[in-house]
């Protein structure tokens, strides 16, 4: 924020606002174009189509819809862990959001270690999740928190690693600077439009994304929610508004993942040839897209795979992402001293 | 290599080149699809053909079409003969929220008195009024699509539509 000088009680609420804003409005953009449209069409319908034009006012009346149900508290449930454990999920949404910058001045807070920060409060979800499924007093809730709980921990390393590749590139834990050294990097000697790191590291771009995937419990790696065995997973006896922080997590959270795939690996808010006040202006609208994009890709494969199972989720972290992402960072580090 | 693709990627095409594509659904109250020309969508009864001979009332498999009727003395055929007997159909209800649409009274109706009528919008709030009486299922035989020619050697029938 050093486009205007603010003072400090004036920045921080304008931080706060812009956090409050951006979570839900990228939960309901992503949960109307992806979950609502995109869902409907790849499965030849047409989704709502009643509530505003093409139905976009759907996730609105949603929302609504959800507020206004009781909120009921199982006899048996763990009443403070369990009334807590949504806001524990949501924090670490919320807690996402610090890091991520949409311009070169557009960031709450430019964390040197903005990278470690991202990755510490994304794990922080797992807390949640595993209070919610334990304080349920409901074996599938607790089924659901306990496969949640293992496969976000088994998820998380091939994250990091896939993550230090770049870090290493670009020689610097902060977002912002991780985007700066994108934009000035260059192709062969053509500078043009960067050097987005999906090029030099494809690699961990793939494992991300996969990773993202089951970070975010979505479909081939979607035990922990299996609407056919467990219900819902941790979320089983959760009612009105509880449910609907939960849902606005996981949705916010696909935003989140989604922004920093985009500016870990497509350059972020840097658009070539933009500068100063401009690229302030323009810099969110072109993360908006990468986010877009990269959302497109996560709920593509999230509604055309199958889901797997747990032996085979737990194989493939530890059997094939962790080894290749450990070479991948082998690989990186070699070529950044060779070259 | 070509199975690698087919395990991982043409599941992905397949939802993309759907997404492209027309939805097969439509938008219903506001839009509407034209049911095929010999659609079952209702039941019409044409009362001058019935001889309430409660054949399909017997063969019924739910039980759903109810008939009464009474007998009547009907002019004699000639000059001074003996006056005929005849049924009069008192009612024919058929009750639509038990009909399973099977057919079998069509098949089964030796005076063509039954005809299928692509009609579907029947819907109601109220259960009771599912059940369609003679002047209702009179009315749907307007909706009745011509019948296709009859083979060749085959006799028309007398009133058959």
């Amino acid at each position: 924020m050093d486009l205007l000088a603010f003072s400090y009680p004036a920045e921080t609420a304008i931080k706060i606002g812009a956090v409050f804003g951006v979570i839900p409005v990228g939960a309901l953009v992503f949960t109307y174009v992806f979950l609502f449209k995109m869902m409907s069409h790849m499965q030849s319908r047409l989704g709502p189509m009643e509530a505003g034009p093409h139905g976009v006012l759907q996730p609105i009346v949603e929302m609504l819809k959800f507020l206004q149900k009781e909120d009921i508290v199982p006899a048996k449930a763990d009443r403070l862990v369990f009334k807590l454990a949504p806001f524990v999920v949501l924090s670490s949404t919320f807690l996402l959001y610090v890091v991520l910058p949409a311009g070169p001045g557009l960031v709450i807070e430019d964390l040197n270690t903005g990278v470690f920060f991202a990755m510490a409060v994304s794990s922080l979800s797992v807390i949640g999740i595993l209070m919610a499924g334990w304080a349920s007093a409901n074996k599938y809730a607790l089924i659901g928190g306990l496969r949640s709980a293992g496969q976000l921990i088994a998820y998380e390393l091939p994250m990091i690693l896939a993550v230090v590749g770049v870090v290493i590139q670009a020689g610097s834990l902060s977002l912002q600077d991780i985007v700066h050294a994108q934009a000035d990097g260059a192709i062969f000697g053509i500078g043009a439009i960067g050097n987005p790191f999906v090029l030099t590291q494809f690699v961990g771009f793939a494992i991300f994304l996969i990773a993202a995937q089951a970070e975010l419990t979505q479909t081939p790696f979607d035990m922990p929610v299996a609407e056919s065995e467990l219900v819902a997973g941790y979320m089983t006896e959760y009612t009105g508004v509880r449910f609907l922080l939960f849902f606005i997590g996981e949705f916010a959270t696909a935003f989140a993942f989604s922004a920093l795939a985009a500016t870990l690996f497509l350059g972020g808010w840097y658009i070539p040839g933009v500068h100063g006040t401009l690229a302030n202006v323009l810099g969110p609208l072109a993360l908006g897209g990468k986010i877009m994009f990269l959302g497109f890709l996560i709920f593509w494969v999230r509604f055309s795979y199958p889901r797997l199972r747990e032996d085979q989720l737990q194989r493939i972290a530890w059997k094939a992402l962790i080894p290749l992402s450990l070479l991948n960072i082998v690989v990186t580090a070699i070529l950044k001293v060779v070259l | 290599m070509a199975r690698i693709f087919d395990a991982y990627f043409k599941g992905l095409g397949v939802t993309f080149k759907t997404m492209t594509k027309k939805t097969v659904t439509v938008q219903y109250p506001h839009e509407k699809e034209a049911p095929t020309a010999r659609a079952r969508g209702v039941i019409a009864m044409l009362e001058e053909n019935c001889t309430v001979c409660m054949l399909c009332v017997r063969e019924c498999p739910d039980w759903c079409i109810y008939i009464e009727g009474h007998n009547d003395l009907a002019p004699p055929r000639r000059e001074g003969g003996k006056p005929r007997k005849a049924n009069v159909l008192d009612r024919f209800d058929i009750d639509y929220s038990l009909c399973m649409y099977c057919g079998i009274c069509v098949e089964v109706c030796p005076f063509d008195a039954l005809f299928w009528s692509p009609e579907y919008e029947y819907s109601e709030v109220n259960i009771a009024d599912l059940l369609h009486d003679k002047s209702r299922l009179a009315d749907w035989v307007q909706t009745v699509p011509e019948a296709p020619g009859l083979e060749a050697g085959a006799q028309a029938k007398k009133g058959a539509k």
